[in-house]
């Protein structure tokens, strides 16, 4: 069984750490072997966040091989594209189309979502307005995107919803559960 | 059986708890930090934030001494602070095990240097073990135990960056993985073990001597040292995170993986090299393994084919055995990088902008307010190590007297070893002008309660250290100390004014709380 590589990137504040929390734990639940790895300290301090999750029947290194990520999910836009290394002809991108100004950074660039997906057809770029208010608020747009992710992936539904139920802050599980149902269906 | 998915750091602070442990004290520093934030739960077991790494092991030493099992954490600068009693506790020994973890920052993720920490246990004569995920990370703290016990030495665990912040799978059995209790009874009088006058200390060498000559010939049927024998074309030799780098890009190759990195088991070594064709030395950093077993006439590659600098990736392996991958996506569109960088609101930033309109050389110091030097502020000019602000101010002035040299400094660090700094100023008739940034609390490593925050680790209410009162202790005059809200740039900007026209010894106290930390604070109220 070949081991899968999901990458979570975004920007501190985003749930970026949450998100991929939820996806090893629904991994754990299958049955699977997890590893996770991410880095925590001075770079999280309003810079650049991620996070790597594999999982399968025996995971070796918690760190992703260049170009094996499976799914790159990235809750900035720009940030999508500082892991084109990790991706190869086949992976699929899910992209919130949020821009998150960077300090001193005036000009965003532009392009970046077209450019991803003339070259990887699997790309899928969601724009975070639309669903905010469907969902009812931007907190529930991580679970959203492990939604879309559920798709491409075989985990059983009752292992995700655990690990939601388990990981989400008290109170909030029935909207993150909707916000990964709609993702789902997206 | 209960499955857990735990970090390296929780995995280190359940091996310690199921190990006994009943002292856990250290220095937040990352990626060690979140071992005691987890051992502080358990309140079978004490916990505290010490000052400083060399405080937290002498406390620990005394702790083990009096025969409790004892854990003290720190990342790896932290050891050059707390180096002194480490060369001497080895000669010491222990009655409780004395456990201390050296977390490793290979490529400096959080970190001013790289250092590879393996240099210590040579250095000090202290076997160190390195894990190379949680599960290990919890089986290694407990034999590290043991070993600490059974050999009458502090044992150092060295997890890296990769392992305290990675998370993998833990199994408990909640029957079989009970907390032992281990009584080894009270401190006892042994002047000639526990009081290293040259006398004493010189028997106690030619102990240690022989305690590592033993250690290292146990070490060849240590289960933690373990070989794989499959394709013996090459058989790689390796340790810690970079054994799953080596699996990940050779799965089937022939592995020698030293779960003790020091000392090194010589026969093991040696056989395992006698059954493979070509020999390949994988570590992080210096070429630690790769010096030791050439010395054992073994010819090897190493830091021929892989870097001194930075860490280790499967790719690094892949990289060697000159797999080929597909060539990278790339786009035209040019990605601003995103620095780390001072909040919007932080505290600190009011400050750096006031120094920013004034023509004063800054020395910096270690915290979120590092951040000051990158742009817009470009606010301080020198950052050594904890507490050298203070302290390489003074040196400055001493080559251009006419001029005033400022430090800043932050609470955590003002505690951690800013104050001997200053006594020094004071005592040594300097002139600089201090600014202290209390942000109540140590932001950088994520929040932990400090002796100027009236908070223990466990939340519970302390006597926070009065800045007034110790400034004037040192000599400083009630002129040359001022108090000011950090949220108030033009009373920061009037005090540096007023200060520095004393052209005397100065302290600067900028109180304002650090908004992560606010933010944290009233969510739980
Ligand atoms: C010897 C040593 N120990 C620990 C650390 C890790 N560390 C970096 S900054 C810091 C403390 C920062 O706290 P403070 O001075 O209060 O500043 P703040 O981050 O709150 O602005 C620590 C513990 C280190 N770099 N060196």
């Amino acid at each position: 069984m070949k081991v899968t590589n999901i990458l979570i990137v975004g920007v501190g504040g985003q749930g970026t750490i949450l998100a991929s929390n939820v996806v090893s734990y629904a991994a754990m639940n299958a049955g699977l072997d997890v590893k996770k790895s991410e880095i925590h300290g001075m770079s999280q301090r309003g810079g650049s966040v991620f996070s790597h999750v594999r999982f399968g029947k025996t995971v070796s290194s918690p760190v992703i091989p260049l170009g094996e990520v499976d799914v790159l999910i990235s809750l900035e836009e720009m940030e999508t594209a500082r892991w084109l290394d990790y991706l190869n002809k086949d992976s699929k991108v899910i992209i919130l189309t949020n821009r998150i100004f960077p300090a001193n950074v005036t000009v965003y660039p532009e392009g970046i979502v077209s450019e991803i997906s003339a070259k990887l057809t699997n790309t899928i770029a969601i724009d975070p307005k639309k669903y905010t208010e469907k969902l009812g608020n931007e907190k529930f747009l991580n679970i959203f995107l492990l939604g879309v992710l559920s798709k491409f992936i075989q985990i059983p539904d009752d292992c995700w919803n655990k690990a939601i139920k388990s990981l989400v802050p008290e109170g909030t599980f029935d909207k993150n559960l909707e916000a990964f149902n709609a993702g789902k269906n997206y | 059986m209960e499955t857990l998915l735990l970090s390296g750091n929780e995995a280190i602070a359940l091996g310690a708890y199921e190990a006994g442990v009943k002292v856990g004290v250290g220095y937040p520093g990352t990626p060690s930090t979140e071992i005691l934030e987890n051992l502080k739960e358990h309140k079978d077991v004490y916990t505290e934030w010490s000052v400083n790494e060399k405080v937290a092991l002498e406390v620990g030493i005394g702790a083990s001494l009096g025969g409790a099992r004892t854990l003290v954490t720190m990342k790896h600068v932290g050891v050059n602070v707390a180096a002194d009693p480490l060369f001497t506790v080895s000669y010491m020994g222990v009655k409780g095990g004395l456990v201390i973890i050296s977390a490793d920052d290979p490529f400096m993720h959080s970190s001013q240097n790289e250092q590879d920490n393996r240099n210590y246990a040579y250095a000090a004569k202290i076997p160190m073990l390195e894990p190379s995920d949680s599960e290990e990370a919890r089986s290694f703290t407990k034999l590290a135990f043991e070993l600490s016990e059974k050999y009458d030495t502090p044992v150092f665990l060295r997890p890296t960056t990769r392992v305290c912040h990675a998370y993998s799978i833990v199994n408990v059995d909640k029957n079989k993985d009970k907390r032992v209790e281990i009584d080894k009874g009270r401190f006892e009088r042994n002047l000639k073990k526990y009081v290293m006058i040259p006398a004493y200390a010189r028997a106690r060498h030619f102990i240690v001597e022989d305690r590592e000559n033993l250690i290292k010939e146990d070490a060849n049927t240590l289960s933690i040292n373990k070989t794989e024998y499959n394709n013996t074309d090459v058989g790689y030799i390796t340790s810690g995170i970079s054994y799953h780098y080596v699996k990940e890009a050779a799965p089937d190759a022939s592995i020698l993986k030293l779960g003790m990195v020091y000392p090194l088991p010589e026969k093991l070594i040696k056989e395992f090299c006698s059954k493979v064709k070509k020999v390949v030395i994988v570590e992080e950093l210096e070429p630690f393994f790769e010096t030791r077993i050439k010395a054992m006439g073994i010819s090897v590659t190493g830091k021929n084919v892989f870097p001194i600098t930075g860490e280790l990736s499967p790719d690094s392996i892949s990289n060697f055995l000159g797999k080929q991958k597909e060539t990278p996506l790339t786009i035209n569109s040019k990605v601003p990088p995103r620095p780390p960088a001072l909040c919007k609101g932080c505290p600190h930033s009011f400050v750096y902008e006031t120094l920013g309109k004034m023509n004063i050389t800054v020395a910096g110091d270690i915290g979120c307010y590092t951040l000051g030097v990158l742009p817009p502020y470009n606010g301080i000019d020198t950052c050594v190590d904890m507490g050298g602000s203070i302290t390489v101010a003074q040196g400055l002035e001493l080559t251009d007297p006419s001029k005033t040299y400022a430090a800043i400094i932050g609470d955590s660090t003002f505690a951690h070893s800013g104050i001997t700094g200053l006594v020094n100023a004071a005592y040594n008739g300097r002139k600089n002008l201090i600014i202290i940034l209390d942000n109540g609390t140590t932001a950088m490593t994520g929040m932990q309660p400090n002796p100027f925050s009236g908070e223990t680790i466990q939340s519970l209410p302390a006597e926070p250290v009065n800045y007034y009162h110790l400034c004037k202790a040192v000599g400083i005059s009630d002129e040359n100390f001022i108090e000011v809200n950090a949220y108030k740039p033009a009373e920061i900007e009037s005090a540096i004014k007023k200060l520095l026209a004393t052209k005397k010894l100065s302290v600067l106290l900028v109180k304002g709380l650090c908004i992560i930390y606010n933010k944290k604070k009233s969510k739980k109220q």
